[in-house]
C-alpha cells in the first residue's frame, strides 16, 4: 500500500525519535522506498537488530518495498 | 504458524549447506529483482553455496520467515548464522565484510 513521505517519517521517528531520516521514492509510486536511518539507538545493535527496528516501526502499515540502510550516530 | 516439520526441515537444511540462500526462483532463473542481486554476488565470489526456491513450497515459503522473525525473502545463511536479506548482503559485499566472513568461516 502506498505511504506518504511524510507519513512514513512519523512512523520511524515515533520509534527512534533521535534519528535522522532520508526517504527516497524509488519508484515515483510512493510504494518502493529507501530509507536510510541515522540513530544513536542503533549503538551496540547488530545491522540484523538495527534492521528489524526499522521494521518495527513501519510494520502497521503494508508498505510493499522498502529499503533500508542503518548507521549507527556516534554520541 | 510454522509446523514441526517445516521447522525441522528448514534447519535441516541450515545444518546441512554452509551457505544457503531461501529465495525466489533459482540459481538458472531467479524470479524476483532482490533474489537476483543476492544470487549475483555470491556467484561472483566464487563460493559453494545451496538454493531453496521458496516458489517451488508455500510453507517453507512463510515458514523460513518465521524461522528468522524476519519478513522477507531472500534470506542468506552462512554456518547456520542469519546474515540477512537484500539489503544487508549488499552492504557487506560492498564494504568487504561478506569476503572477511566468508575467509574467516574458510568457505573461500
Amino acid at each position: 500500500m502506498p505511504i506518504k513521505k511524510n507519513e512514513l517519517e512519523e512512523l520511524i521517528k515515533a520509534a527512534l525519535p533521535d534519528a535522522q531520516i532520508e526517504l527516497k521514492d524509488l519508484a515515483g509510486d510512493e510504494d518502493h522506498w529507501q530509507a536510510t536511518v541515522i540513530s544513536a539507538k542503533f549503538a551496540g545493535k547488530s545491522r540484523i537488530e538495527q534492521h528489524k527496528m526499522v521494521q518495527e516501526a513501519v510494520k502497521s502499515r503494508n508498505i510493499h518495498a522498502l529499503s533500508i540502510k542503518t548507521v549507527v550516530r556516534e554520541s | 504458524m510454522v509446523t514441526n516439520e517445516i521447522y525441522e526441515r528448514i534447519k535441516s537444511d541450515i545444518d546441512t549447506y554452509d551457505v544457503i540462500l531461501f529465495m525466489k526462483g533459482t540459481k538458472q532463473m531467479p524470479m524476483c529483482g532482490f533474489s537476483a542481486a543476492v544470487l549475483q554476488i555470491l556467484q561472483g565470489l566464487d563460493v559453494d553455496f545451496k538454493v531453496v526456491n521458496v516458489l517451488d513450497d508455500d510453507e517453507i515459503r512463510q515458514g523460513i520467515k518465521e524461522f528468522s522473525d524476519w519478513p522477507t525473502i531472500p534470506q542468506l545463511y552462512i554456518k547456520q548464522q542469519f546474515i540477512g536479506g537484500c539489503d544487508i548482503v549488499r552492504e557487506m559485499h560492498e564494504n568487504g565484510e561478506l569476503e572477511d566472513l566468508l575467509r574467516e568461516k574458510h568457505l573461500i
